[in-house]
């Protein structure tokens, strides 16, 4: 399959030459632009798009949805036409895909779903890898059949349009018959369910298969095509995450693109930066700092001509997301954000007049910074002052916005209680939760995770934050808060978790493998009195460091979870994603 | 009528009806009281309204009393009062109110109804203090002609168990009351524990009578189902955390927070029950387990 690779673009001329609308010349521009390293034209990348869309109808109605060549592409073959007994190669590529738990990740969501209409690279790498083995495997039978092919999709293109169309109506009736409560459980079969739930079924994200060569060579196609460097792992993996990514932090992106950069907008550089280096970090933190970039790029924007905004500016932002998911993973808030700015923008009216878009779009996005984060916190103070009394002894690990905040309000209300923070390595952010307490006054202790079950029988209640919750009452949050709140239980100390709705995710998480995210591994190395043990980690082959960033508790160590909606037990997060989903 | 009036209604209706629930009086007497109100404006009216909600929570300081008054409050509100006179206002107020009255006096035989089920003949039941709902629950059961023996608490300070046991003597049932301290004694003898509730809270978990907790720890220990029964209009938006954390105002009887100087010496009425040691809850929503108390929560309140 490698060298189909390198075979592909000049088979895909030739097989394009076969069916095109006789628009040769323009293919063989394309090509020695692609040759050559050029950026393609608006242009030339659209008429590339609408070649690779008549390909597929070529291949028989495939539709864009990657799902159906996660299952059993077999399942569509009374509807493909003979010519798709080729592209029942993918297919059995796709199912060893399939064996790994799927978690569909809310980044990927914007991706499939409202694209089922639009056009081709957005949707389906696969796409390209689909013709690929047409032309180089049945090589001799390819003139013959394509030849064959550019009579028959002139007669069948009409039928298997409709087809198309027919088979989508019926797929968006299924889905509004199914409605939201399906989404969760179904999307715990997605698999098993082949195609009924299109935008809701996801695919597995790349970034949980490392380990998985097709999805990296997936991967790779799409970056090249947005022209986003890809980021190499580093150093061994332990082999229980072998399917996460491992970057070095001495390594950052950004010393693989030329600054400043044609493709990505220079703020959204900055913050790629800011996030790999561990500059801007924290759930709320990078949320802000993405909307705000975004903002600028909203403000920098103006459409080309021939072009909707409401359309072009969508694909505009998705080589930035790339390329931040790249620099780091996006975290389940700014997937959530991301998906809100996604839909605003889509839902500019065609008429608008550009200025009046943007300005639209800033103040939305405004608008959700100050609705979802600061607002929020606000009332999330208030619901948690009602449950700190007074000689308190309170328990926070780490550094989370949200849980300082309450504290410092609830000291301006005069209430009187003491803090301990527990602080772990390697990231120490135990210090600077510390300082800000003690700078408004609050009396704290400071301790080491090992030390949480010494210092529990004293405490009255923990208070944790959380980076996410997931749909089956999971709270995701930095490591060692699922140890906290394990030896609270076994103290019977409440536990309350303090997170906004917008962190709300609908995945479904049981263990901390399955989907997280692996640091640094040299973070870990420390140089006490001058002597550093593990420098040459690298050489020693039986020797791994792990780094990872998050863990799920179960909601059975969790007593309480305050949002903005109010005080809910942590077995009713569906209901609120049910109950916003209806405000939507 | 003034406040005065309004709480010596509740009591008349309290002694006159000694089988209603608390709420149930309490929001007979609102609607008296809305009948009868001078206000002007539809916000004096409301604000009046939740002045005499306060009022008789001073009267009668149980859980049932604050959480029927929100929910009325809520219902009669709840429908969009468009109409420019104030008097039509009133009356669709009224309408609601009556209406709201007529299904929650209905929602106790709906909870019994639910629950007999899950009594099988020769079942030993053991329960706490006197509740009507569980009265209802054990009646309809005997009515199915069912064979099965009660065991009741005590429950002290105030002995009700002893009411409670007089009452199903009269219904022919075979009953024990055996003293608070042997609760744990008796507990390898029954087969499952039905307690009714002052108040259901948005965890799932119940206020009751002092003592349920010490039952649902020992059921808990013993593997035993626990059943609550509670009607709708007991569902309150507290979340506890622990015992600690419910309000003083339901913990000691109304009398006792207006004399006592120092509340630690006084003994309190009530306890928490926390949703991890209830298996099941029956109300005339239908049967819940804890964790679907805050979703029919959320639906009610939000």
């Amino acid at each position: 399959m490698a060298d189909a690779k390198e075979k592909e673009e000049p088979n895909q001329a030739e097989s394009i030459n076969h069916t095109a609308d006789g628009g040769e010349p323009k293919k063989d521009d394309i090509l020695r632009a692609k040759l050559e390293g050029r950026e393609l034209t608006k242009e030339e990348k659209q008429r590339l798009r609408k070649e690779k869309k008549q390909q597929k109808k070529q291949k028989g109605g495939k539709e864009d949805k990657t799902v159906t060549e996660h299952h059993q592409g077999k399942g569509k073959k009374p509807v493909a036409s003979s010519e798709s007994q080729t592209a029942t190669q993918p297919p059995p590529q796709k199912v060893p895909v399939t064996v790994p738990s799927p978690t569909p990740s809310p980044v990927q969501v914007p991706a499939p779903g409202p694209t089922a209409p639009s056009p081709g690279p957005t949707a389906p790498s696969p796409g390209p890898t689909a013709p690929s083995p047409g032309p180089t495997a049945p090589s001799p039978e390819a003139p013959v059949a394509s030849a064959a092919a550019s009579e028959k999709p002139a007669k069948t293109k009409a039928e298997l349009k409709a087809e198309r169309r027919a088979r989508q109506e019926a797929e968006r009736a299924s889905k509004t018959k199914k409605g939201e409560p399906g989404q969760p459980s179904s999307s715990s079969k997605n698999k098993a369910v082949p195609n009924e739930l299109q935008p809701v079924v996801k695919r597995l994200s790349e970034h949980v298969q490392v380990d998985d060569p097709a999805a990296i060579k997936k991967l790779a196609k799409k970056l090249e095509r947005q022209q986003i460097p890809l980021r190499s792992d580093y150093g061994y993996k332990v082999s229980l995450f072998s399917h996460l990514h491992q970057y070095s932090r001495k390594a950052p992106l950004t010393q693989q693109i030329s600054i400043p950069s044609t493709v990505i907008h220079p703020s959204v550089v900055r913050l790629g930066l800011q996030y790999s280096q561990g500059i801007v970090a924290g759930s709320n933190a990078r949320s802000v700092a993405l909307l705000h970039a975004f903002k600028q790029v909203i403000q920098d924007y103006t459409t080309p001509p021939n072009e909707e905004l409401s359309r072009d500016l969508v694909n505009k932002l998705k080589p930035y997301i790339s390329f931040l998911n790249q620099c780091r993973p996006l975290s389940a808030s700014m997937g959530n954000a991301i998906k809100y700015i996604k839909k605003e923008i889509s839902n500019i009216p065609s008429q608008c007049k550009e200025e009046e878009a943007k300005t639209k779009l800033l103040e939305c996005i405004d608008a959700y910074i100050n609705e979802k984060i600061t607002l929020a916190a606000k009332v999330i103070s208030e619901y948690a002052i009602e449950k700190i009394s007074d000689g308190d002894i309170i328990l926070i690990y780490g550094c989370s916005s949200l849980v300082n905040h309450i504290l410092c309000e609830a000291f301006e209300k005069k209430r009187k209680f003491r803090v301990v923070v527990v602080d772990s390595r390697p990231r120490l952010e135990g210090r600077e939760a510390l300082r800000r307490l003690v700078k408004r006054g609050i009396s704290c202790t400071y301790v080491l995770i090992s030390a949480v079950s010494y210092i529990l029988q004293e405490v009255s209640k923990v208070f944790l934050g959380a980076h996410a919750l997931l749909a089956n009452g999971y709270v995701m949050s930095r490591v060692g808060t699922s140890q906290i709140a394990l030896v609270a239980k076994a103290y019977n100390v409440p536990v309350l978790v303090c997170c906004e709705t917008y962190k709300f995710c609908e995945r479904v998480q049981t263990d901390s493998f399955v989907s997280n995210e692996l640091d640094d591994p040299d973070d870990l190395i420390v140089t006490r009195k001058g002597t550093t043990q593990l420098q040459d980690w690298q050489s020693v082959k039986s020797l791994g460091l792990l780094n990872l960033v998050y863990d799920v508790t179960p909601p059975d160590f969790v007593d309480l979870v305050i949002t903005d909606l109010g005080m809910i037990p942590c077995t009713s997060v569906p209901v609120v994603l049910r109950v916003k989903n209806v405000d939507q | 009528m003034d406040e005065g009036e309004l709480v010596e209604y509740f009591r008349t209706q309290m002694s006159q009806n000694p089988d209603v629930a608390s709420a149930v009086a309490a929001i007979r007497s609102l609607l008296e009281f809305l009948k009868r109100d001078q206000s002007e404006t539809i916000l004096g009216l409301r604000e009046n309204l939740t002045q005499a909600i306060g009022r008789l929570q001073e009267a009668d300081s149980s859980v049932a009393v604050s959480s029927g008054g929100e929910l009325f409050l809520r219902f009669i509100t709840l429908t969009s009062l468009e109409h420019q006179d104030l008097s039509q206002c009133k009356k669709v107020m009224v309408e609601r109110g009556e209406l709201f009255l007529k299904k929650i006096s209905l929602s106790r035989n709906k909870v019994a109804k639910l629950c007999h089920n899950f009594i099988k003949d020769g079942a030993k039941i053991l329960t706490h203090s006197s509740s009507r709902v569980v009265l209802k629950v054990l009646e309809n059961v005997a009515a199915d002609k069912k064979r099965f023996s009660v065991y009741v608490t005590e429950s002290q300070p105030d002995s009700a168990g002893h009411q409670m046991a007089e009452k199903l003597r009269k219904l022919n049932i075979p009953v024990t009351v055996i003293l608070d301290a042997a609760v744990g004694y008796v507990m390898e003898k029954v087969d499952l524990v039905i307690v009714g509730a002052e108040g259901v809270v948005e965890s799932g978990g119940i206020i009751n009578k002092i003592g349920t907790y010490q039952m649902a720890v020992c059921s808990k220990a013993h593997n035993k189902p626990f059943y609550v029964v509670a009607e709708s209009f007991k569902f309150v938006r507290l979340y506890p955390l622990n015992q600690q954390d419910v309000p003083d105002r339901f913990k000691y009887k109304a009398h006792t927070l207006k004399t006592a100087e120092n509340l630690d010496k006084e003994h309190p009425m009530i306890d928490y029950t926390p949703p991890s040691l209830i298996t099941l809850l029956f109300t005339d929503l239908g049967v819940l387990t804890p964790s679907a108390i805050s979703d029919e929560l959320i639906k009610i309140y939000l």
